[in-house]
């Protein structure tokens, strides 16, 4: 099955809230040999003016990655994981995630271009804070093979 | 952050990676692809070996930005395109190397380019972080 050109514009629901804890803040940075204080010491981190410990920029892609599931799990999508490379990635901020911050995903589908046999999938997740003001802006564009 | 030139380099930083780093980068982030991890499972879908997620990659290179700015919120955008494949070696690993350089200044903010390699090959295309300076 191709990928349905119609998802550019279909309405997705919003994620669950996704709570972000200290914890995983640590275990990310750690991940990502994220050595600066403000990612794990709230003190480091206060005096950067953040309630909490600062995520690192790249702790976007766990939100979004929500977002991601809601795209493979439509039916009609034509998009099946092993057929899936990651082409590029983006993100735009209005300001860093911070533990406590409880956030939410909205996924809107902004392109979907032929190549060859398969698709080039733009998928946009939107994150806001439980304030509704937004944080991140991530941007994956998902190269799909075609299925012969 | 003043004094800065295009052309600059403001940060350098070598990573080794090993399958423990793979390992811990999939629990921390949710992404159990086991190309990531098994070396069967690589071999069976086409892959030279185990990689390293892209987003490992792309993450560690904004750690190295992260340290030289002194607060993630002065990172506006940041963007890459993920070219190569980082191999991970069971035995040896893999080196990310991590160059950041300045791209383009204005009063307000600055492109920082970032060149990341692995084996003498440049990894990720158009790494590009934009930061405020004040």
């Amino acid at each position: 099955m191709p990928v349905n050109p119609d998802l550019v514009g279909r309405a997705f629901a919003p994620t669950a809230p996704y709570l972000v804890g200290r914890e995983k803040v640590r275990e990310f940075a750690r991940a990502v040999f994220a050595t600066d204080p403000q990612h794990t010491d709230p003190a480091a981190a206060r005096a950067l003016g953040y309630a909490d410990v600062v995520a690192p920029p790249t702790f976007a892609m766990v939100i979004q990655d929500l977002t991601l599931q809601q795209l493979l799990a439509e039916p009609d999508a034509g998009i099946a994981l092993e057929r899936t490379i990651h082409a590029e990635q983006r993100f735009r901020y209005t300001r860093p995630i911070v533990a406590g911050d409880e956030l939410v995903a909205q996924l809107s589908i902004t392109g979907v271009r032929a190549v060859g046999a398969g698709a080039m999938v733009t998928s946009e997740a939107e994150i806001t804070d439980a304030a509704g003001a937004h944080v991140v802006t991530a941007t994956s564009i998902l190269l799909i093979g075609g299925d012969e | 952050m003043t004094g800065l030139s295009v052309g600059d380099v403001v940060a350098e930083r070598t990573v080794h990676l090993d399958r423990e780093s793979l390992v811990r980068y999939a629990g921390a982030s949710g992404d159990f692809n086991p190309i990531h991890y098994r070396d069967d499972v690589a071999a069976r879908v086409g892959l030279p070996g185990v990689l390293a997620h892209g987003m490992l990659t792309m993450g560690l290179a904004s750690s190295v930005v992260v340290a030289w700015l002194g607060d993630a919120g002065r990172i506006l955008e940041y963007g890459v395109r993920f070219t190569r494949p980082v191999l991970v070696d069971a035995e040896t690993g893999a080196d990310v190397t991590v160059v950041a350089k300045v791209g383009v200044l204005d009063d307000e903010t600055a492109r920082i380019d970032l060149t990341v390699t692995h084996a003498d090959t440049t990894v990720l295309g158009k790494a590009q972080v934009r930061v405020r300076l004040h």
